[in-house]
């Protein structure tokens, strides 16, 4: 699966558009960021309620190529330039965390 | 080679640009894809330990031919503990710092299972070095 492949669930909002074929392959769900830092993998596709600037540090880091900030939070303008500058995806929903997690699960089979 | 970064506390949510233009420059090195993320995410927990705790400091990276040795000096109020500092958990992160998701106890040790060697001094009052080295021997 890539990143592309997301964008036609309706409750994702694309925010900052990246690699859009990057490879994903599964998830992980967190907002303490060091928790992150140690266990997320690689190609996932990280389900966070953080909006700031430091979540796409940590996903540029971790070579995360798409983030969902859940619940409709929304990212400020520094964040949005630096995951362009990043080559990170920002996407948004207004579900919580488990629920998109659900849906991507049940409709994507991520 | 050596590569020097001022680390800024006032915007605590800007935390981590040091390394993130360390693994720009690892990249360009040709330093391999495992080693870079390894040597990133120990680094990225020491900068952002020198914002939430102790005001910023200054990063010193020296590249040589089969290490990188990672220095992050600052002036903050030292460690009191530091048995207690490494173990999984502990924080005294201030609130402001754990809305930001920060303070997750998780630092110290993912830099201490990130790197391959890591030494720590520090003084009440006068403030903590931390020294990260990464192999590059095959
Ligand atoms: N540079 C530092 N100066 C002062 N105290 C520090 C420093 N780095 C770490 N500490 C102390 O060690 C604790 C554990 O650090 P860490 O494992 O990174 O967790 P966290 O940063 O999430 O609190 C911190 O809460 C703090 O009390
Ligand atoms: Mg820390």
């Amino acid at each position: 699966m890539v990143v592309r492949d997301l964008l036609d669930l309706k409750e994702l909002k694309l925010l900052q558009e990246a690699d859009l074929d990057a490879a994903i392959s599964g998830g992980y769900m967190g907002d303490l960021l060091s928790v992150v830092m140690g266990e997320a993998e690689e190609e996932q596709l990280w389900i966070t309620i953080q909006s700031h600037v430091n979540v796409v540090a940590v996903a540029a880091l971790k070579g995360i190529p798409a983030v969902i900030i859940a619940h409709g939070y929304e990212p400020d303008e520094e964040t949005l330039a630096k995951a362009k500058e990043e080559g990170i995806t920002l996407l948004s929903t207004e579900l919580d965390p488990f629920s998109i997690a659900k849906k991507l699960i049940l409709e994507k089979g991520l | 080679m050596t590569f020097n970064y001022e680390v800024d506390a006032s915007v605590p949510e800007m935390a981590g640009r040091a390394s993130t233009e360390f693994k720009s420059v690892l990249k360009q090195l040709g330093v391999s894809a495992k080693v870079i993320r390894r040597i990133s995410i120990a680094m990225y927990e020491g900068e952002i330990n020198m914002v939430i705790h102790a005001n910023g400091g200054t990063i010193t990276c020296q590249v040589d031919e089969n290490q990188i040795e990672i220095v992050m000096a600052d002036v903050g109020p030292g460690i009191p503990d530091l048995d207690l500092a490494m173990k999984a958990g502990w924080s005294t992160a201030s609130p402001q710092a754990r809305e930001l998701g920060f303070g997750a106890g998780m630092g110290m040790p993912n830099m201490k299972k990130f790197s391959d060697e890591m030494e720590v001094e520090t003084q009440i009052g006068v403030g903590t070095t931390l020294t990260l080295r990464f192999n590059l021997a095959a």
